[in-house]
């Protein structure tokens, strides 16, 4: 068989030796293009041609402080790299000035240095001295801004390919079935099912053809560590579904991604040309005699085609709706053959576990949930971004520790974990462990890892009801009871927001969750009850305070609010009136301005735009 | 999706006609026909072919006349109905023409707390229309999305491939005007 040792070898020297120049790389994942990345990349250039510098300036991935986007990382030879972050268009000639032409770094905006063996600088934190980063393990995550995810070189040097290698040349499919079921990898896209189980069903079924495929139909609002790994490292979800085909005896694979994600498709095409390029893709893989092929199917833009048998239905080619199970897909599945799905973080685990072996995952993590997870935080914690951590890790530890509490010294309300199919966890849940087996008893789960943090402004009843207008839109249609549940549901529950709900409706919800979620085929409508009852087992007050008080505890649900003018600091500068689009604010110039709550629409406009906080809601 | 009427014709069996959006089949241009036969060329014979089919014919045409669907339908062998029922079942698909300019506005769970509501009301009033409408003059599509994935930086819109995070709604016109 052929080896990559070589190649390997050579590239590392190449690389070594292209290292006598400044290196600069700049974060351009969708979130650091959409935070102004591209312009960052150009100034770059511009700046550097204008002092006639010889530098390199690369595209990488997100290193995941989207907080921080636009990021670069300025790498000059023989020193750590150095993270800055929030780079504007302007700061870049006083980075480049100061940190490439005289050798200083640019404290201002520095975040972090990563030495990778080079010598530091003083004055700047280590990545793992960061209160972001200390207890982040990167695994799935440890190539995400720190390669160029459009090279393949890049990736076997930083011992890419070199699992497959193993696996081809060293080990049965037997055998790697058994190092998967050693590590205890389970499922990363949701519910969470042994991945080395999944992995012996689908090779015991009977069959000539069998498939593998890749569920990157990641939909979840919230939820963006599939975008982000297929974004910045394609390769260890290709080379990951290369094992798994061999493992399970199958010679063809897809991946399905939502077309709502262009870029991590583009990098997948370029990733599966260069892996057919160097001959570890398609007939004959480095002489194995294995053939293992990858097509790429896109999306067209259904929730519903996250679940595996919808998700299959839609790859043949028709309206992505569920089928029976059983027969799982392992025994009958793409076109009535065995095939395996696993989600997109589950595979770009397997190089690791084969790699390091599987003791090494299974000494990460609980007792029953082994490895690492990638999370997205959004909402309004102060760090939002991605990030990657042990199982077992408390939700308390990433929501105040890694993410650095809530925003504007706000109070923490809830974490919404999972997804539409997850739940709303409180203040007393925040010590929870996070692992399967505890976010399920809790009324949540872990779903693909999307947490989406809520503070005393967001209304409780508003999420349940965003949430099932979210399940109801995207429900299928072919069972009842999710169709016309959820339907009935996100009346209840819109009616109650605005300011319309009655005493039996909160029993009524409660009922009607209990038979979507036991009467449904799929998991779509299976858990889309979730965030009404878990709202309703922990924020029953906030329910409560709608229907009897006609209250709004939070100030969110307009039928329910009243913008008012305090006195004490309106000094009379007419701005509000000026913008309020319904025309509802009377005053004059130096006088206190007053607001007609007949005529306000409640929009907040008068709120965004008063200077001196004068604008209040009751 | 407005009236529908069966319409006969002799030759072509029954033809469903969507009233609202009846448009000429001489629209096309000679490219578009060119790279639609190239298209059914390309997939002719191959399994589950309808969705990356009618992928590409959107790409082609802008969005799906029914006289494309109904080409489809006979070169891929499959029923109309089934072609139809495709083509409403996935979001991606449109039916009737679309705008030079497709704005989407986050309506994802981070960009929900975070006030994507009033960002959607703000887009509404500066284009005039609701969403899933184009305004007249085809400038501006208004559509919005569960989610695009860039939760960090929430409330989020995105106009063609641009992606504008940190939006207010006092920003909306700002960013609009940017494209013609």
């Amino acid at each position: 068989m052929k080896s990559l040792a070589e190649l390997r070898q050579r590239l590392q020297e190449e690389f070594r030796r292209a290292l006598t120049k400044p290196l600069i790389r700049v974060g351009l994942g969708s979130c650091g293009i959409a935070a102004g990345g591209e312009k960052v990349m150009a100034a770059i250039r511009e700046e550097a041609a204008a002092r006639g510098l010889d530098l390199d300036v690369i595209t990488t991935s997100c290193i995941g402080m989207c907080y921080k986007e636009p990021t670069i990382e300025v790498v000059l030879p023989g020193r750590a790299g150095v993270v800055y972050g929030d780079v504007t268009v302007k700061a870049v000639p006083q980075i480049i000035e100061s940190h490439v032409v005289n050798g200083q770094p640019f404290l201002d905006l520095a975040v972090m240095q990563i030495p990778d063996g080079a010598e530091p600088y003083p004055d700047i934190p280590f990545m793992e001295q960061t209160p972001y980063y200390a207890k982040q393990v990167r695994t799935v995550t440890s190539r995400l801004g720190r390669t160029n995810p459009e090279s393949i070189e890049e990736y076997i040097v930083t011992g890419g390919y070199e699992a497959l290698e193993k696996v081809l040349s060293s080990m049965t499919p037997e055998e790697v079935i058994e190092e998967i079921k050693k590590s205890g990898l389970r499922g990363r896209g949701g519910a969470g099912f042994p991945t080395g189980m999944k992995w012996q069903f689908t090779r015991g079924a009977p069959g000539d053809q069998k498939y593998v495929v890749c569920n990157a139909d990641e939909g979840d609002p919230g939820a963006f560590m599939d975008r982000s790994v297929l974004e910045g490292d394609p390769h260890s979800v290709l080379e990951g579904m290369i094992i798994a085909g061999y493992a399970i005896g199958a010679s063809e694979g897809y991946i399905y991604c939502r077309a709502e994600y262009p870029l991590a498709i583009r990098r997948l095409t370029i990733a599966i040309a260069q892996a057919e390029q160097y001959g570890l893709l398609g007939d004959n893989i480095l002489d194995s005699g294995f053939s293992f092929r990858i097509k790429i199917k896109q999306g067209a833009g259904a929730f519903v085609c996250g679940e595996e048998t919808a998700l299959l239905t839609s790859i043949e080619g028709n309206r992505g709706m569920p089928r029976v199970r059983p027969p799982f897909p392992a025994q009958k599945g793409l076109w009535g053959k065995p095939t395996n799905i696993n989600n997109v973080e589950t595979f770009a685990n397997v190089p690791f576990i084969i790699r390091r072996g599987g003791d090494w995952f299974a000494a990460m993590g609980t007792e029953k949930s082994k490895g690492s997870k990638v999370f997205c935080l959004a909402g309004k914690v102060r760090n939002t971004g991605l990030l990657e951590v042990p199982m077992g890790i408390t939700l308390r530890e990433v929501i105040f520790d890694l993410a650095g509490g809530i925003r504007e010294g706000k109070k923490y309300k809830a974490v919404q974990i999972g997804g539409p199919s997850g739940g709303c966890l409180p203040e007393d849940k925040l010590d929870l462990p996070v692992d399967y087996e505890s976010l399920t008893a809790a009324g949540a789960i872990m779903g693909s890892g999307g947490m989406v943090v809520m503070d005393e402004d967001t209304c409780m009843v508003d999420v349940a009801r965003f949430f099932l207008s979210f399940t109801q839109k995207e429900s299928c249609g072919k069972c009842t009871p999710c169709r016309e549940g959820t339907k009935r549901m996100l009346e209840i529950l819109t009616r109650i927001t605005e300011g319309q709900g009655r005493p039996e409706d909160l029993e009524v919800l409660e009922r009607l969750g209990h038979v979507v979620r036991n009467t449904s085929l799929c998991g779509l409508g299976q858990t889309c009850p979730n965030p009404v009852l878990s709202t309703l087992r922990y924020f029953r007050h906030e329910y409560e305070a709608h229907i009897f008080d006609k209250k709004c505890p939070a100030h969110t649900c307009r039928a329910l609010i009243t913008y008012y003018i305090l006195e004490d600091k309106c000094n009379g500068c007419t701005r509000c009136l000026r913008v309020c689009p319904a025309g509802a604010i009377a005053g004059e110039k130096k006088k206190l301005h007053v607001i007609d709550p007949a005529k306000c629409t409640r929009c907040g406009t008068c709120m965004e735009k008063c200077k001196f906080g004068a604008v209040a809601v009751m | 999706m407005g009236l529908w009427v069966v319409k006969i014709t002799f030759g072509e069996g029954i033809v469903l006609a969507c009233q609202c959006c009846a448009a000429p089949a001489s629209e096309f241009t000679p490219e578009q026909e060119r790279a639609f036969e190239e298209l059914l060329a390309r997939y002719r014979g191959e399994k589950g072919a309808l969705i990356p089919v009618l992928q590409e014919a959107q790409d082609i045409f802008g969005y799906l006349p029914k006289e494309v669907m109904e080409r489809i339908s006979r070169e891929l062998r499959v029923p109309f109905s089934k072609t139809f029922g495709v083509a409403t079942f996935y979001a991606q698909f449109h039916l009737k023409p679309r705008g030079r300019n497709i704005v989407r506005v986050c309506l994802g769970t981070a960009c929900h707390v975070r006030g994507g509501a009033k960002i959607y009301e703000a887009t509404q009033d500066a284009l005039g229309i609701p969403s899933g409408e184009t305004t007249p003059d085809r400038r501006f599509t208004f559509e919005y999305v569960a989610c695009l994935g860039c939760c960090a930086l929430a409330p989020v819109v995105m106009v063609n491939q641009d992606t504008h995070g940190r939006m207010t709604p006092s920003k909306v016109p700002e960013v609009l005007k940017q494209y013609k």
